[in-house]
């Protein structure tokens, strides 16, 4: 959390100052948030919208509406319940709720939408989406430099082409640094269950172990609780994702892969409360610090300093440009240059 | 156990007896909102009104309702069978993929009166498909049908996200669906038919399969009741010797049976796919196989109950989601947990209160005229 806040803190000081002098006279708004499957206390991907609107609401008092779907069909009535009550902005969270965002959000062509991990272009609509291949190849690049045996796992949740998109950018990290180095990739499940089953990823990281691994990324929501426990029992690495993870099992969580929603979402609510919500897309990578690896208490033993080089010497080279980490979802392939 | 076989009026089984179960599940959820410092009789209300209190909420809950139907129907045609069909959930997202390839294949070129059937008859044949292999299984190798449909559930979905996220998927998306089918292929929504007699109802997911459903129900009575294939399914289902004795064969009554039963399931994704999203996506089926069980427990296998069980929960997703809303400390969660308990008593503890009232009923009834132990007549 004090990561969160001093990131947050950081990205709003360019306009913090123009900010407090708008606060005062700007009308109090009714912000709400739906939530998908996951569910707001996944631990990862929709906990880490619910750090960022809790913030907002600790910083303004501004109190905001929630739903958390439950079927498909949800998503549609809850943004437009939603948005029938006056709430503005309406902040959906994953790419499943992007065609029921799309239809609602032409319905209420003067209420202000915001969409996270998808494009929806509508002029008053702000899409975020995350160059999760970024933040994926530095933290592969950082298993693979962990690794004794040379064999990295990636835990994933569905089989779905943006978990894909993870376990590309990690591989490309770690080939990078390796070029002979395996990477043995595994699948939760085929139903939504697959992001919240703790047991299974536990099983799954234990057979890759068996097989030699020693460094696990789970992209996997719920699941990697599972995965981190495994890998703390087995005295091996994990790696965590989306939120910051490190602290669920300090000492084996070698870091996490850092995906800003919580940023993402409290920007959203704190440019509708000050006036300058723009509507348009947004592209999160490494250069707008929407994706990073964290390094705080609970991790600092595991990272050495020459790791850590390395690894800023691979941020600023996908920064500048230098190194392009191919986008599964660009062609719907992965094609990893070794 | 004597209380069991004693007759009780038609209004005290299907009517009484279901009221007071609900009141009963309905007073310990109330117990337990009160416990989380929300007023139970506002959180009814909400409900109540959520569910009913507007066209929206109508039409959103017989929406739930419709899906209800469908899997509440399958499982009781195969109940009768004494078949325990919990693969719904399989079938029917199997029938989506009937569908799907159906309308992927031919929705640019046939004009709605063909599309609509031919899709609608597609879902019924998967969803057919997708029960007959494990009622091949039961019949001829013994397989449980229990296990074999549950299993069937598995190999349903993994099908379904290989297909979806690497053959079907749009080119160049990011979720994993098909593209939209083309509009000759939506089934019409209620608003829309609605606004052609010039009733203006608010735009909800409510599409004309309910009406396919309420069909389906009137169908499947005149099946078991009053066809010589319902008696002979019937036969089966209370005891195989007999029905043998009688000429009838159990292993194609399984077949046939099953078959109904996944056809009935493959509905949902009528009214899913064709009604409602219009592509392909995945879970679509969202656990309305599972919920099938209950509501045909509750309907006692009867269409009439399965509509009026099948109405239940429409109520109880409907109004659940609006309580979700209207009370933040209600999670949904919380709505899992009040659903939850008017399942358990209302299915489970179903004849819990029964002994009681039979009793009272002794007291209490008129004379009796004799007794009719003849039963059902073929």
């Amino acid at each position: 959390m004090k990561l969160t806040t001093r990131l947050i803190r950081n990205l709003l000081a360019g306009s913090a100052a123009l900010a407090l002098t708008t606060a005062a006279n700007a009308a109090d708004i009714e912000p709400a948030v739906v939530f998908d499957m996951g569910g707001k206390f996944d631990k990862s991907f929709n906990q880490g919208v619910y750090d960022g609107v809790e913030q907002f609401k600790k910083e303004t008092g501004l109190s905001y509406r929630e739903f958390e779907v439950t079927n498909e069909a949800q998503r549609e009535q809850a943004l437009r319940r939603m948005a029938q009550r006056g709430a503005n902005p309406v902040l959906g969270i994953g790419f499943a709720q992007a065609p029921a965002l799309e239809k609602v959000a032409k319905e209420f062509p003067d209420t202000n939408f915001a969409i996270i991990d998808m494009v929806v272009d509508l002029p008053n609509v702000r899409s975020i989406v995350f160059k999760e291949h970024e933040g994926s190849f530095l933290v592969g690049a950082m298993a693979a430099l962990a690794s004794e045996s040379g064999k990295v796992g990636f835990v994933g949740g569905m089989d779905i082409p943006l978990i894909r998109r993870f376990a590309c950018g990690y591989e490309q990290g770690a080939k990078h640094i390796n070029a002979d180095a395996e990477v043995i990739q595994n699948m939760t499940g085929t139903t939504p269950a697959a992001w919240n089953d703790p047991g299974r990823g536990g099983e799954l990281t234990k057979s890759q172990f068996e097989r030699g691994v020693d460094v696990v990324y789970a992209a996997a929501g719920g699941t990697g609780v599972g995965v981190y426990q495994a890998a703390k029992d087995a005295g091996k690495l994990a790696i965590g994702v989306d939120s910051n993870q490190n602290y669920i099992q300090p000492g084996t969580m070698l870091t996490s892969m850092l995906k800003r929603v919580d940023v993402a979402a409290y920007n959203v609510f704190m440019d509708a409360k000050n006036d300058s919500f723009t509507p348009g897309i947004q592209v999160l990578g490494l250069a707008e610090e929407g994706v990073g690896w964290s390094l705080d208490e609970h991790n600092e033993s595991l990272v050495s300093d020459e790791m850590k080089a390395k690894v800023e010497e691979l941020t600023s080279m996908i920064k500048s440009g230098e190194i392009t980490v191919h986008d599964y979802m660009s062609d719907n392939d992965c094609k990893v240059a070794g | 156990m004597s209380t069991s076989n004693i007759e009780l009026p038609a209004w005290i089984e299907i009517l009484l007896i279901p009221i007071l179960n609900i009141c009963m599940a309905l007073f310990f959820a109330g117990l337990i909102i009160f416990a989380i410092g929300e007023n139970p009789i506002d959180a009814v209300r909400i409900m109540l009104t959520g569910a009913f209190g507007y066209d929206e909420g109508v039409g959103y809950t017989l929406y739930y309702t419709t899906n209800f139907i469908f899997t509440g129907l399958a499982v009781a045609i195969a109940f009768h069978a004494r078949l325990f069909n919990i693969g719904g959930e399989g079938q029917a997202y199997f029938a989506g993929l009937g569908i799907g390839l159906t309308f992927l294949l031919l929705d640019g070129m046939l004009p709605a009166i063909l599309l609509i059937p031919i899709g609608i008859l597609a879902a019924a044949l998967f969803g057919a498909l997708w029960a007959l292999i494990p009622a091949w299984l039961q019949a001829y190798r013994g397989s449980h049908i229990v296990i074999t449909t549950i299993m069937f559930n598995f190999i349903a979905s993994s099908l379904m996200v290989y297909l979806l996220v690497n053959v079907l998927i749009k080119p160049g998306s990011m979720s994993p669906e098909t593209r939209e089918f083309s509009e000759q292929s939506w089934l019409p929504f209620m608003h829309d038919v609605l606004s052609n007699f010039g009733i203006e109802v608010t735009r909800t997911p409510l599409n004309m399969s309910f009406v396919l459903a309420l069909v389906c129900c009137l169908v499947v009575w005149i099946y078991i009741w009053k066809t010589r294939w319902g008696y002979a399914l019937r036969t089966a289902g209370q005891s195989e010797a007999a029905a043998v004795y009688a000429g009838i064969k159990p292993k194609r009554i399984i077949i046939i049976t099953m078959c109904i039963s996944g056809a009935l399931a493959g509905l949902v994704a009528v009214n899913e796919i064709m009604g409602v999203h219009h592509r392909l996506i995945l879970n679509f089926t969202a656990g309305y196989g599972f919920t099938g069980i209950a509501v045909a427990l509750m309907g006692r296998n009867h269409p009439l109950g399965i509509i009026m069980a099948s109405l239940l929960f429409g109520v109880l997703y409907q109004g659940g989601a609006e309580l979700a809303f209207e009370m933040p400390k209600i999670t949904r969660e919380m709505v899992v947990a009040i659903q939850g308990l008017i399942i358990l008593f209302s299915g489970a503890l179903a004849l819990m209160l029964r002994p009681a009232i039979v009793k009272i009923w002794l007291a209490i009834r008129p004379i009796p005229s004799t007794p009719d132990m003849g039963g059902q007549h073929g």
